[in-house]
């Protein structure tokens, strides 16, 4: 039954391997052939890496100024929040983007790895070890570095130059912050708190910092660099994707007072967590699944996981899955994973399939064909460490 | 107070616990009793060499011990001993299980320099040392501690396992500004009848050399160094700078029908929260100060108040020269001629800018503000700035009744946060 607060997507602003926008996704997701990952093996062996396809930045950050102030997460994640403004013909809409909402999702950013380097390399011969940091880092840190770092200059640099202004809040937490954007999102329009909010984050996968912090966990995939599911049998792990990902969220009655399209509704949105000990994870999908259950219908119904890859919960989310006995696809096995704005692509491939009224092709040999209409998808968020999520994407 | 909505028909949010820790000490008891003496809590830094550096003082937190020092493990110790304060002031749940959610400011997480330096040790890389050989000595094992101590999730986490609080926590970070958009997520969320409690916090323990640096090549800092508790000198025209300093603040936020049906004390009434963004540039304001004024006009309006209600302002009032002059530009917009008259203190000048738990720390010390009829100081104000007409109890604390007051926060990246806090009744 339709209603004036429900959330809908009214754009989507995505950017990573497969490309720019939705369409270059829907096409790269349905090849002629075989879905084949876009990978770089070289840059950071023994792992791989989903590099970012090219942007064209001037398209959606005019000033070379502004793209100069920021690092590459941030240049994606401005990317691609003008992307969905766009998307949703909002883009520029001075009076309206300075009552819009932003709430972000973001790790933090780039290091200057030159100056670590030099750090590392002369701190034990210094006479004076912590006089010799002091003096470099004072020396050789670009001032301006510290605000391409800060979580929520993501944010700032949205609102700078995009004008989203009416608030700015900035989640952090790996995937959750991802999810919890969009349920505090969707909760904040159905109360009448928020009618239009711009939610995602960004990730940049190609960056030393961020393999060496899961490598510290011993979380990521060494070849064979095969699918999710497929990985399952040979110890799992995670192969990090670059992506941006923005979604404009909007209430039915304010979409339909501007005359705006939607891609889809966001029927149902659920966020938890738990210690992680066997089964705890299950136990709160399902309970967030049994609260969807009287919107669901089966028939038309598809699977977008956000699995990490990571060994034992991979497991535990295919095993839940396969309750269902539903089409599932991976994100990341196209995507790569992408932590914060990881549940916020799954959510606009979610979306981008209802409309289409078809589910994706598979992504590896594990995942079944679906050639019945798709009216509805669950999207998945399962932490790789932290987190269950799960929301219901039906068609307008 | 017969009513348990608002003039919105929203439910009233009130405020049942705090619990707060600064340089000046941990509790309210101590803490206020130091903020209205007009003490500083601002020191030379010990924590580690500041050799070569311009700014050597902070307000570190000192005194609280803790394993593996890092800025995550220390935020998190803090924020765990003032959510124990707040939640036994509150008298909610039973232990460790808190009924309602977390809304947690914290700082931006990151590796630091002595785990670094322990992997390039690690390596066994003698001439130069590249991320190559960190991933390299990562990949033999024995860092994991390292990668969760370090997950953005691990601090909320853990507070969330050990407080018992309900569903996904939730960390946010909007910079200077972040413990006041604590607050207002819990408000609302409460306002939307999700929860009728929810643990509110602010914490920051991220004075390190790095950082430090990283606010002084921004030329944000007080350099005034001898002595230390001179350097914060809010609305001062010799001002010159924030002291970098550290602290958490934690509040129990509980509708008024669930504090009343359980017998609760209500400290103070959270009448308000306006927000709005800033485009002009990423660490300065609009010079026309248009979303500070609007921020603040959003908070009044949507606790439905005029401006000739309030009655003290808890500034932001960093002691920066930009933040104080567009502070003022702003509230003089919002109170017009009585902007002047209206007592409006930075408790920064004593306890320095504790960054992200700022909003937190300073919400509570504007409930104490009004339940104890006393405004605390702003300290160091020996030279009035002509351009900045503001009554900013100068030194002395003053006795004042309080019905509402308002609680400022601005950040990097265009944040700006106000809270109208209302007097129980």
């Amino acid at each position: 039954m339709a209603h004036e607060r429900d959330a809908l997507i009214t754009g989507i602003g995505l950017v990573s391997c497969l490309g720019s926008g939705v369409e270059a996704h829907w096409d790269a997701l349905n090849p002629a052939g075989g879905f084949t990952p876009v990978l770089d093996t070289e840059s950071f062996t023994p792992f791989a890496v989903h590099p970012l396809a090219p942007l064209e930045l001037d398209t959606q950050i005019p000033k070379r100024g502004d793209q100069r102030q920021m690092e590459a997460w941030q240049r994606m994640g401005v990317f691609a929040a003008g992307v969905a403004l766009d998307s949703a013909g909002v883009k520029g809409n001075t009076d309206l983007l300075s009552r819009a909402d932003l709430i972000v999702c973001a790790g933090g950013g780039e290091r200057d790895y030159a100056v670590d380097a030099a750090i590392l390399s002369g701190y034990p011969k210094a006479p004076n070890p912590e006089a010799f940091l002091n003096q470099r880092l004072l020396g050789d840190l670009r001032p301006t570095l510290f605000l391409a770092q800060l979580s929520n200059l993501l944010a700032g640099n949205i609102s700078i130059v995009h004008g989203v202004t009416g608030s700015s809040r900035t989640f952090m937490g790996e995937e959750a912050s991802g999810a919890d954007a969009v349920r505090i999102a969707c909760a904040r329009i159905a109360a009448g708190q928020a009618d239009i909010t711009l939610v995602g984050g960004s990730y940049n996968a190609q960056r030393p910092d961020v393999i060496l912090h899961y490598e510290m966990g011993g979380l990521q995939r060494r070849a064979p660099f095969t699918g999710i599911w497929a990985r399952q049998d040979s110890g799992g792990g995670m192969l990090l994707g670059s992506v941006g990902a923005f979604l404009v969220i909007e209430s039915r009655a304010h979409a339909a007072t501007r005359g705006a399209t939607s891609f889809a509704h966001i029927a149902a949105m659920c966020t938890d967590r738990c210690r992680r000990e066997p089964g705890q994870a299950t136990a709160n999908a399902q309970a967030q699944l049994d609260t969807m259950t009287v919107h669901i219908n089966r028939q038309g119904l598809g699977v977008i996981s956000g699995a990490s890859g990571v060994a034992g919960i991979t497991a535990e989310e295919q095993a839940f899955l396969a309750t269902l006995g539903r089409p599932v696809r991976a994100t990341a096995t196209a995507l790569g994973h992408s932590l914060e704005p990881s549940f916020p692509a799954s959510l606009a491939l979610a979306a981008a399939s209802v409309q289409r009224g078809r589910l994706f092709g598979p992504l590896e040999a594990a995942e079944q064909a679906m050639t019945a209409p798709l009216t509805q998808a669950l999207v998945t968020s399962w932490g790789h460490w932290r987190g269950e999520a799960l929301a219901l994407v039906t068609a307008v | 107070m017969t009513q348990d909505t608002d003039h919105l028909g929203r439910p009233i949010v009130v405020v049942t616990g705090m619990g707060v820790l600064t340089s000046l000490g941990q509790g309210q008891a101590d803490n206020w009793k130091a903020l209205t003496s007009g003490v500083s809590g601002l020191r030379r830094i010990s924590r580690f060499n500041t050799e070569g550096m311009r700014t050597t003082i902070a307000g570190t937190v000192d005194f609280v011990p803790v394993d593996e020092m890092s800025g995550p493990a220390l935020s998190q110790r803090l924020a765990e001993l003032v959510i124990a304060e707040a939640v036994a002031e509150a008298g909610i749940g039973r232990g460790g299980d808190f009924p309602g959610p977390l809304f947690l400011a914290l700082p931006p997480v990151e590796l630091e320099w002595t785990q670094r330096l322990a992997l390039a040790a690690a390596s066994g890389a003698n001439e130069t040392v590249s991320y190559d050989d960190l991933l390299r000595a990562a990949g033999k094992g024995g860092f994991e501690k390292y990668y969760r101590r370090f997950l953005f999730g691990s601090v909320a986490e853990a507070l969330a396992e050990r407080f018992g609080t309900k569903g996904s926590p939730i960390a946010t970070s909007t910079a200077c500004a972040s413990g006041g958009t604590a607050i207002q997520l819990g408000v609302e969320a409460i306002r939307r009848g999700e929860s009728d409690a929810a643990l509110v916090v602010g914490t920051d323990a991220s004075v390190n050399a790095e950082s430090l640096i990283r606010f002084s090549l921004l030329s944000a800092l007080s350099t005034r160094n001898d002595p230390p508790s001179s350097a914060s000198r809010p609305f001062s025209k010799d001002r010159e700078g924030f002291v970098m300093a550290e602290g958490a603040g934690a509040l129990v936020l509980e509708s008024l029908a669930s504090a009343r049906a359980r017998g609760a004390t209500v400290l103070a009434v959270v009448k308000g929260c306006g927000e709005v963004a800033d485009g002009f540039h990423r660490t300065r304001s609009s010079p026309d100060g248009k979303p500070i004024i609007a921020c603040m006009r959003n908070a009044l309006a949507d606790a439905g108040l005029a401006p000739e209600a309030v009655d003290y302002i808890n500034a932001h009032g960093t002691g920066t020269p930009e933040n104080d002059k567009m502070e003022w530009i702003g509230v003089s917009a919002v109170f017009g001629e009585r902007a002047g008259s209206i007592p409006m203190s930075s408790n920064k000048s004593m306890i320095g800018h504790s960054l992200t738990a700022a909003g937190a720390v300073e919400a509570i010390f504007t409930v104490l503000t009004i339940r104890n009829a006393v405004l605390p100081p702003t300290i160091n104000y020996e030279t009035p700035d002509p351009a900045l007409p503001v009554d900013c109890v100068p030194n002395v604390a003053r006795a004042a009744r309080v019905r509402h007051a308002i609680s400022n926060s601005f950040g990097f990246g265009g944040q700006n946060v106000c809270l109208v806090i209302r007097a129980a009744e």
